[in-house]
């Protein structure tokens, strides 16, 4: 049973473009158990880190339906079930008066999905994290862009990666304590 | 999509168009200018004065809404049958200045609006405020504000349910929504940015309330990936949001037989003036603040024009709104309907009707110039002109449709008391204290989108 005691190796570089050339190589060597760390989003870094896929927009649809369900089936009980009024001779059921609401709690549904399941699935919150131990990984959250190769991933062993991350021409190379 | 490739190397200042962000700028100096007027130590005399004054005005709603639970709304002008005054009035011009924000954040972005991305910040806590102060109307115009919580369906002892047919409810559906979900989409785009303070904060207690609220957020592929994958389904949600919010508020009026308001020009109408009424603000409040904080970098000409330039369409319709409820009034040959119009143009609120036509029909048109497209201080002339028409127009339509209905025995007039006033300004208070709060303490432009407008960000494949 392998015990690691560091979380990974962390490679920093200047500019985006630097890092998604390292991202690409990085996978192309073999590694998979990886991230890479950027201040803003850069389209072909996920694709050069091999992630291609999200069920967010699965998370979403599926919040904004119970939205719409639970919204029209509230209206439909307490109009029809828990408390009918007359009014006007409207039938109980007056489809077309509930359809505003019916609305309103679908996009609210599908909006509370789509924060809460990005949030979720990204694993937030997390105040602690590893990373946050590297006193220069501060900076990726301004203009430097990290690679990080996990001390998960197969391939790792703390020389070699170190020796594959200097040949991608990194400003620095740090440990990551675990 | 002229904005389409915001990354080519900004020929700006020299060419006609004035580019989106002045040029020079790198990650670390866009970060750290607008990362500074949040995080740097004492606050200017300025910034004190201004919400000094806000403070005070903000007292003054909370004493008048003091008042008005002592008392009841009998302080207020409103009687039979003008029976919906300011509160009304004030409610619906508040939200649609809130539109604005989420017209930018949300629709800018699904058009691949670049432009938008240095105003997006302040527009969409701008549409909070402004939530927040309209809210503060209906809220109190109920007669006992302390039972309030009976407009939403919950299991009660008296086993009693809201009605569902009634449009006042789908509006109280439509504004709790637009609440929640516009501070939704604020609180998701302030994240990455919220974790840049925390990176860069000199205190303790401010690195930990900003790491606190960033949520541990490091900048990862992955999360950057599902983060971009929420932000555009936010925004394609809050888009049909937004219409729906403005067409429910019309409904309040729309779906009452009261002439002036049975229309169906409604939705569209309310609508269109929202927008015009939102950009009116943001440029309102951008003029002013891109001066005081020295961001006419990021905040450009170019922005102004374009808010312009959207203003101005808006108001096009909008005038073309008010010209097809006067022809309908003439074209149904309803006799309601057609005194209707002839007592805005010429009763005893013709004044109202006059200014308004003023504010929102002629006083744009100087938009057409692009003098005054390129001159901040105008163009903050004929903004201010948008609000105040914009206010007008709600006062026209609320006042003058119930003080002369169907039964001339009970005709009345509306006169606005002191404390309809306080209340009004006393909700101008809350905003601009709001406001001055929030670019104390969080970043009023999007510091990481702005990265992504710079030439160095540009990544080939």
């Amino acid at each position: 049973m392998k015990r690691f005691t560091i979380y990974g190796l962390l490679a920093e570089f200047n500019s985006p473009q630097e890092l998604v050339d390292a991202a690409q190589k990085a996978h192309s060597a073999g590694y998979r158990c990886m991230d890479a760390y950027s201040p803003f989003p850069i389209e072909e870094l996920d694709h050069a880190i091999g992630f291609h896929h999200t069920r967010l927009p699965l998370v979403v649809l599926i919040g904004g339906i119970l939205g719409c369900l639970g919204g029209y089936a509230l209206q439909y009980w307490v109009s029809v079930i828990a408390y009918p009024v007359n009014i006007g001779g409207k039938p109980y059921q007056s489809w077309p008066n509930f359809i505003p609401v019916t609305f309103e709690t679908t996009i609210l549904g599908a909006a509370l999905a789509a924060v809460l399941g990005m949030l979720a699935l990204n694993g937030l919150p997390m105040p602690y994290h590893p990373l946050f131990n590297v006193p220069g990984f501060a900076m990726a959250s301004r203009d430097k862009f990290f690679l990080c190769i996990e001390s998960g991933d197969e391939k790792f062993d703390v020389v070699s990666t170190y020796q594959f991350l200097e040949g991608l021409k990194p400003a620095e190379i740090s440990e990551v304590p675990n | 999509m002229a904005d389409k490739d915001p990354n080519e190397p900004v020929p700006a200042r020299t060419s006609v168009k004035p580019g989106i962000i002045a040029p020079g700028y790198t990650f670390a100096s866009v970060t750290d200018k607008i990362s500074h007027i949040v995080l740097r130590k004492g606050t200017s005399s300025g910034w004190l004065v201004g919400f000094g004054i806000a403070f005070v005005l903000v007292n003054m709603l909370f004493y008048s809404l003091g008042w008005l639970f002592v008392k009841g709304i009998g302080i207020w002008g409103v009687n039979a049958p003008v029976g919906w005054g300011f509160a009304i009035i004030n409610f619906v011009w508040w939200i649609g200045i809130g539109h604005a924000g989420t017209l930018i954040s949300a629709i800018l972005l699904l058009l691949r609006q670049s432009w938008r991305t240095s105003i997006n910040r302040f527009a969409e806590a701008m549409t909070l405020f402004a939530v927040a102060s309209a809210g503060v109307f209906p809220l109190v115009h109920v007669g006992r504000p302390w039972l309030a919580y009976w407009l939403f369906p919950y299991p009660n002892t008296m086993s009693l349910w809201p009605q569902f047919r009634s449009p006042l409810l789908w509006d109280v559906f439509a504004v709790s929504t637009y609440a929640l979900v516009s501070l939704l989409f604020w609180y998701v785009g302030l994240i990455p940015d919220l974790s840049t303070l925390r990176d860069r904060a000199g205190t303790n207690f401010a690195r930990h309330t900003y790491g606190m609220l960033a949520m541990g957020w490091r900048g990862s592929a992955r999360h950057w990936h599902r983060y971009e994958t929420a932000s555009l389904l936010l925004a394609g949600l809050a888009t049909p949001l937004v219409v729906s919010v403005h067409t429910v508020v019309s409904f309040d009026f729309a779906v009452s037989v009261v002439p002036g308001w049975h229309s169906t020009i409604f939705p569209p109408y309310f609508v269109a003036g929202a927008i015009y009424a939102g950009f009116a603000m943001v440029i309102t409040l951008a003029v002013p603040i891109r001066w005081a904080y020295n961001l006419e970098d990021f905040i450009t000409m170019r922005h102004l024009q374009n808010m312009a330039k959207v203003m101005l369409a808006a108001g096009l319709i909008v005038g073309y709104g008010y010209m097809t409820e006067i022809f309908m009034a003439w074209y149904a040959e309803n006799q309601y309907d057609a005194f209707m119009i002839k007592n805005r143009m010429t009763g005893p609120y013709a004044w109202a009707f006059w200014s308004l036509m003023l504010c929102n029909i002629l006083a744009p048109q100087m938009l057409w110039f692009q003098k005054v497209r390129n001159t901040p201080l105008f163009l903050f002339g004929v903004a201010l002109f948008v609000n105040v028409g914009m206010w007008l127009e709600r006062f026209v339509i609320v006042v003058t449709s119930l003080h002369r209905d169907y039964l001339p025995s009970s005709w009345g007039m509306y006169y606005p008391t002191r404390w309809d006033i306080s209340t009004y300004i006393g909700s101008m208070g809350l905003f601009v204290a709001l406001l001055f709060l929030f670019l104390r303490v969080l970043p009023m432009i999007s510091i990481f989108e702005m990265r992504t407008l710079l030439p160095e960000a540009e990544v080939k494949d």
